[in-house]
Protein backbone atom coordinates (compact mmCIF):
# COMPACT_ATOMS: atom_id res chain seq x y z
CA UNK A 1 0.00 0.00 0.00
CA UNK A 2 1.17 3.27 -0.83
CA UNK A 3 1.87 5.42 1.65
CA UNK A 4 0.60 9.16 2.64
CA UNK A 5 2.41 11.58 1.36
CA UNK A 6 0.43 14.60 2.25
CA UNK A 7 -1.50 15.59 5.38
CA UNK A 8 -5.06 15.82 4.31
CA UNK A 9 -7.90 17.29 6.59
CA UNK A 10 -11.46 17.23 6.76
CA UNK A 11 -13.81 19.89 6.92
CA UNK A 12 -17.70 19.12 7.03
CA UNK A 13 -18.12 17.49 3.51
CA UNK A 14 -14.54 19.08 2.04
CA UNK A 15 -10.89 17.79 2.43
CA UNK A 16 -8.47 20.19 2.37
CA UNK A 17 -4.89 19.40 1.34
CA UNK A 18 -2.38 22.09 1.90
CA UNK A 19 1.42 21.48 -0.79
CA UNK A 20 4.08 22.71 0.28
CA UNK A 21 8.20 22.92 -0.27
CA UNK A 22 10.02 22.04 -3.37
CA UNK A 23 8.00 19.46 -5.16
CA UNK A 24 9.86 16.77 -7.27
CA UNK A 25 8.41 14.90 -10.11
CA UNK A 26 7.87 11.57 -8.64
CA UNK A 27 6.06 13.18 -4.90
CA UNK A 28 3.75 15.29 -7.29
CA UNK A 29 2.65 12.06 -8.93
CA UNK A 30 2.49 10.31 -5.54
CA UNK A 31 0.22 12.89 -3.94
CA UNK A 32 -2.34 13.27 -7.49
CA UNK A 33 -2.90 8.96 -6.34
CA UNK A 34 -3.12 9.69 -3.00
CA UNK A 35 -5.83 12.32 -3.44
CA UNK A 36 -7.55 10.15 -5.77
CA UNK A 37 -7.45 7.29 -3.41
CA UNK A 38 -8.78 9.62 -0.61
CA UNK A 39 -11.98 11.42 -2.04
CA UNK A 40 -13.07 7.77 -3.36
CA UNK A 41 -12.30 6.49 0.14
CA UNK A 42 -13.90 9.18 2.44
CA UNK A 43 -16.90 9.85 -0.19
CA UNK A 44 -15.94 13.66 0.24
CA UNK A 45 -18.01 16.09 -1.89
CA UNK A 46 -15.82 18.66 -2.55
CA UNK A 47 -11.87 19.45 -2.38
CA UNK A 48 -9.65 22.00 -2.00
CA UNK A 49 -6.20 22.29 -3.12
CA UNK A 50 -4.21 24.63 -1.29
CA UNK A 51 -1.18 25.80 -3.04
CA UNK A 52 -0.35 29.04 -1.50
CA UNK A 53 3.02 27.98 -0.06
CA UNK A 54 3.89 26.83 -3.44
CA UNK A 55 6.34 29.16 -4.46
CA UNK A 56 7.20 27.71 -8.45
CA UNK A 57 4.57 25.64 -9.97
CA UNK A 58 6.07 24.91 -13.38
CA UNK A 59 4.33 23.36 -16.26
CA UNK A 60 4.45 19.68 -14.66
CA UNK A 61 3.00 20.18 -11.21
CA UNK A 62 0.30 22.77 -12.94
CA UNK A 63 -0.53 19.81 -15.47
CA UNK A 64 -0.94 17.20 -12.45
CA UNK A 65 -2.76 19.60 -10.65
CA UNK A 66 -5.41 19.64 -13.76
CA UNK A 67 -5.21 16.26 -13.68
CA UNK A 68 -6.44 15.63 -9.73
CA UNK A 69 -9.27 18.29 -10.49
CA UNK A 70 -10.61 16.44 -13.17
CA UNK A 71 -10.26 12.56 -11.60
CA UNK A 72 -12.29 14.59 -8.54
CA UNK A 73 -14.93 15.49 -10.88
CA UNK A 74 -15.34 11.88 -12.65
CA UNK A 75 -15.12 10.80 -9.07
CA UNK A 76 -18.23 13.00 -8.46
CA UNK A 77 -16.96 15.86 -6.29
CA UNK A 78 -15.62 18.94 -7.01
CA UNK A 79 -12.44 20.71 -6.49
CA UNK A 80 -11.04 23.59 -6.62
CA UNK A 81 -7.34 25.02 -6.68
CA UNK A 82 -6.71 27.97 -3.81
CA UNK A 83 -3.85 30.46 -2.84
CA UNK A 84 -2.05 30.27 -6.14
CA UNK A 85 0.63 33.07 -5.07
CA UNK A 86 0.60 36.19 -7.49
CA UNK A 87 4.24 35.44 -9.25
CA UNK A 88 3.09 31.72 -10.09
CA UNK A 89 -0.13 33.25 -12.10
CA UNK A 90 2.13 35.80 -13.31
CA UNK A 91 4.69 32.82 -14.60
CA UNK A 92 1.57 30.16 -15.70
CA UNK A 93 0.13 32.43 -17.73
CA UNK A 94 3.17 33.51 -19.63
CA UNK A 95 4.24 30.15 -19.46
CA UNK A 96 1.06 29.37 -21.75
CA UNK A 97 -0.64 26.49 -19.24
CA UNK A 98 -3.67 26.31 -19.89
CA UNK A 99 -5.66 26.76 -16.30
CA UNK A 100 -8.52 28.54 -17.22
CA UNK A 101 -10.82 25.79 -16.81
CA UNK A 102 -9.81 25.28 -13.33
CA UNK A 103 -12.13 26.63 -10.78
CA UNK A 104 -9.66 28.52 -8.20
CA UNK A 105 -10.26 30.73 -5.13
CA UNK A 106 -8.50 33.25 -3.28
CA UNK A 107 -7.88 31.77 -0.35
CA UNK A 108 -9.76 28.34 1.40
CA UNK A 109 -12.17 30.58 2.72
CA UNK A 110 -13.33 31.96 -0.77
CA UNK A 111 -12.80 28.09 -1.76
CA UNK A 112 -15.33 26.48 0.66
CA UNK A 113 -17.97 29.19 -0.80
CA UNK A 114 -16.89 28.34 -4.22
CA UNK A 115 -17.58 24.81 -3.73
CA UNK A 116 -20.62 24.85 -1.97
CA UNK A 117 -21.91 26.84 -5.16
CA UNK A 118 -20.83 24.42 -7.19
CA UNK A 119 -22.29 21.89 -5.55
CA UNK A 120 -25.88 23.61 -5.51
CA UNK A 121 -24.98 23.55 -9.30
CA UNK A 122 -24.63 27.77 -9.09
CA UNK A 123 -21.43 28.45 -11.40
CA UNK A 124 -22.74 32.29 -10.82
CA UNK A 125 -19.18 33.30 -12.01
CA UNK A 126 -19.77 33.99 -15.25
CA UNK A 127 -18.36 30.57 -16.70
CA UNK A 128 -20.73 28.72 -18.51
CA UNK B 1 26.54 43.85 -26.22
CA UNK B 2 29.19 41.62 -24.08
CA UNK B 3 27.79 39.80 -21.05
CA UNK B 4 30.10 39.68 -18.61
CA UNK B 5 30.55 36.92 -15.83
CA UNK B 6 30.77 38.96 -12.31
CA UNK B 7 34.43 38.47 -11.16
CA UNK B 8 35.19 36.78 -8.02
CA UNK B 9 32.21 34.64 -8.14
CA UNK B 10 32.54 30.98 -9.38
CA UNK B 11 29.47 29.94 -11.73
CA UNK B 12 27.72 26.69 -10.03
CA UNK B 13 27.76 23.73 -12.20
CA UNK B 14 26.65 20.62 -12.26
CA UNK B 15 25.06 17.54 -14.10
CA UNK B 16 21.24 16.86 -15.14
CA UNK B 17 20.91 13.27 -15.01
CA UNK B 18 17.26 12.69 -12.47
CA UNK B 19 14.47 14.63 -10.89
CA UNK B 20 16.88 15.71 -7.97
CA UNK B 21 18.59 17.78 -10.21
CA UNK B 22 15.75 19.70 -11.34
CA UNK B 23 15.02 20.68 -7.53
CA UNK B 24 18.81 21.30 -7.36
CA UNK B 25 18.30 23.85 -10.61
CA UNK B 26 15.20 25.63 -8.37
CA UNK B 27 17.72 26.16 -5.55
CA UNK B 28 20.85 27.40 -7.10
CA UNK B 29 18.54 29.88 -9.60
CA UNK B 30 16.29 31.18 -6.52
CA UNK B 31 20.16 32.18 -4.85
CA UNK B 32 21.61 33.84 -7.56
CA UNK B 33 18.35 35.62 -8.61
CA UNK B 34 17.79 36.37 -4.79
CA UNK B 35 21.87 37.37 -4.48
CA UNK B 36 21.15 39.20 -8.11
CA UNK B 37 18.57 41.44 -6.47
CA UNK B 38 15.65 39.94 -8.95
CA UNK B 39 12.14 41.11 -7.91
CA UNK B 40 9.82 38.04 -6.66
CA UNK B 41 8.14 37.55 -10.01
CA UNK B 42 10.95 38.32 -12.05
CA UNK B 43 12.67 35.32 -9.50
CA UNK B 44 9.74 32.98 -10.40
CA UNK B 45 10.08 32.95 -13.59
CA UNK B 46 13.48 32.45 -13.81
CA UNK B 47 13.09 29.42 -12.18
CA UNK B 48 10.19 28.31 -13.64
CA UNK B 49 12.16 28.58 -16.99
CA UNK B 50 15.15 26.84 -15.67
CA UNK B 51 13.32 24.18 -14.53
CA UNK B 52 11.48 23.75 -18.03
CA UNK B 53 14.74 23.45 -19.51
CA UNK B 54 16.01 20.87 -16.91
CA UNK B 55 13.14 18.88 -17.58
CA UNK B 56 13.54 19.02 -21.49
CA UNK B 57 17.10 17.52 -20.95
CA UNK B 58 15.59 14.37 -18.76
CA UNK B 59 13.27 14.09 -21.37
CA UNK B 60 15.18 14.23 -24.90
CA UNK B 61 19.03 14.18 -24.22
CA UNK B 62 20.55 11.61 -25.18
CA UNK B 63 20.95 8.88 -21.79
CA UNK B 64 18.96 11.77 -20.31
CA UNK B 65 21.04 13.54 -18.53
CA UNK B 66 23.12 17.17 -19.89
CA UNK B 67 25.11 19.83 -17.52
CA UNK B 68 23.98 23.34 -16.21
CA UNK B 69 25.99 26.38 -15.33
CA UNK B 70 24.29 29.09 -13.27
CA UNK B 71 26.09 32.55 -12.43
CA UNK B 72 25.49 35.81 -11.97
CA UNK B 73 26.46 38.09 -14.99
CA UNK B 74 26.37 41.97 -15.75
CA UNK B 75 26.26 44.41 -19.11
CA UNK B 76 26.62 47.77 -19.10
CA UNK B 77 26.71 47.65 -15.27
CA UNK B 78 23.22 45.80 -15.47
CA UNK B 79 23.31 42.78 -13.18
CA UNK B 80 21.35 39.45 -14.25
CA UNK B 81 21.40 35.81 -13.59
CA UNK B 82 22.39 33.36 -16.67
CA UNK B 83 21.81 29.41 -16.87
CA UNK B 84 23.21 27.10 -19.65
CA UNK B 85 21.62 23.90 -20.25
CA UNK B 86 23.76 22.01 -22.86
CA UNK B 87 23.26 17.98 -23.56
CA UNK B 88 24.64 15.94 -26.81
CA UNK B 89 21.13 14.90 -27.56
CA UNK B 90 20.21 14.21 -30.61
CA UNK B 91 20.19 17.84 -31.43
CA UNK B 92 17.28 19.83 -32.83
CA UNK B 93 16.66 19.45 -36.69
CA UNK B 94 14.39 22.92 -36.99
CA UNK B 95 14.60 25.44 -34.75
CA UNK B 96 12.04 27.69 -35.03
CA UNK B 97 9.59 24.80 -35.31
CA UNK B 98 10.62 24.00 -31.85
CA UNK B 99 10.04 27.33 -30.65
CA UNK B 100 6.70 26.90 -31.80
CA UNK B 101 3.64 26.82 -29.25
CA UNK B 102 2.44 23.44 -29.12
CA UNK B 103 4.62 21.39 -31.51
CA UNK B 104 5.83 18.33 -29.29
CA UNK B 105 7.24 15.42 -30.69
CA UNK B 106 6.61 14.04 -27.40
CA UNK B 107 2.81 14.23 -26.36
CA UNK B 108 3.43 16.91 -24.19
CA UNK B 109 1.92 20.35 -24.88
CA UNK B 110 4.65 21.88 -26.56
CA UNK B 111 5.61 24.67 -24.32
CA UNK B 112 8.91 24.02 -22.80
CA UNK B 113 11.33 26.53 -25.11
CA UNK B 114 8.37 28.94 -25.81
CA UNK B 115 7.30 29.08 -22.45
CA UNK B 116 10.77 29.68 -20.81
CA UNK B 117 11.73 32.12 -23.95
CA UNK B 118 8.64 34.49 -22.50
CA UNK B 119 9.38 33.83 -18.66
CA UNK B 120 13.23 35.31 -19.41
CA UNK B 121 15.08 38.39 -21.25
CA UNK B 122 16.84 36.65 -23.27
CA UNK B 123 17.36 33.32 -24.85
CA UNK B 124 19.87 31.88 -27.53
CA UNK B 125 19.42 28.26 -28.76
CA UNK B 126 22.14 26.58 -30.74
CA UNK B 127 21.65 23.21 -32.12
CA UNK B 128 21.97 21.10 -34.92
CA UNK B 129 21.10 17.21 -35.73
CA UNK B 130 23.58 14.91 -34.11
CA UNK B 131 25.44 17.86 -32.10
CA UNK B 132 23.66 18.12 -29.13
CA UNK B 133 21.65 21.60 -28.16
CA UNK B 134 22.64 24.39 -26.12
CA UNK B 135 20.31 26.72 -24.04
CA UNK B 136 21.35 29.94 -22.68
CA UNK B 137 18.63 32.08 -20.98
CA UNK B 138 19.71 35.36 -18.82
CA UNK B 139 16.85 37.31 -16.34
CA UNK B 140 18.49 41.22 -16.00
CA UNK B 141 17.82 42.86 -13.04
CA UNK B 142 15.18 45.55 -13.16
Amino acid sequence: MTEDVVPVMRIGDTLLVALQGDLDDTTVIRIEDQLTREIARSAATGMLIDVSRLSVVDSFIARVLARIVAMVRLLGAQAAVVGIQPAVAITLVELGVPMGHLDTALNAEQGLALLERLRRGDTGTGRP
Amino acid sequence: MTVEAVTGREPAVFDIVDESDLIRVRKVLRTEAEATGLNLVDTTKLITAGSELARNILNYATGRRGRVSIEQVSRQGRRGVQATFCDDGPGIDDVDLAMTDGFSTRGSMGLGLPGARRLVDDMTLTSAAGRGTTVVIVKWQR
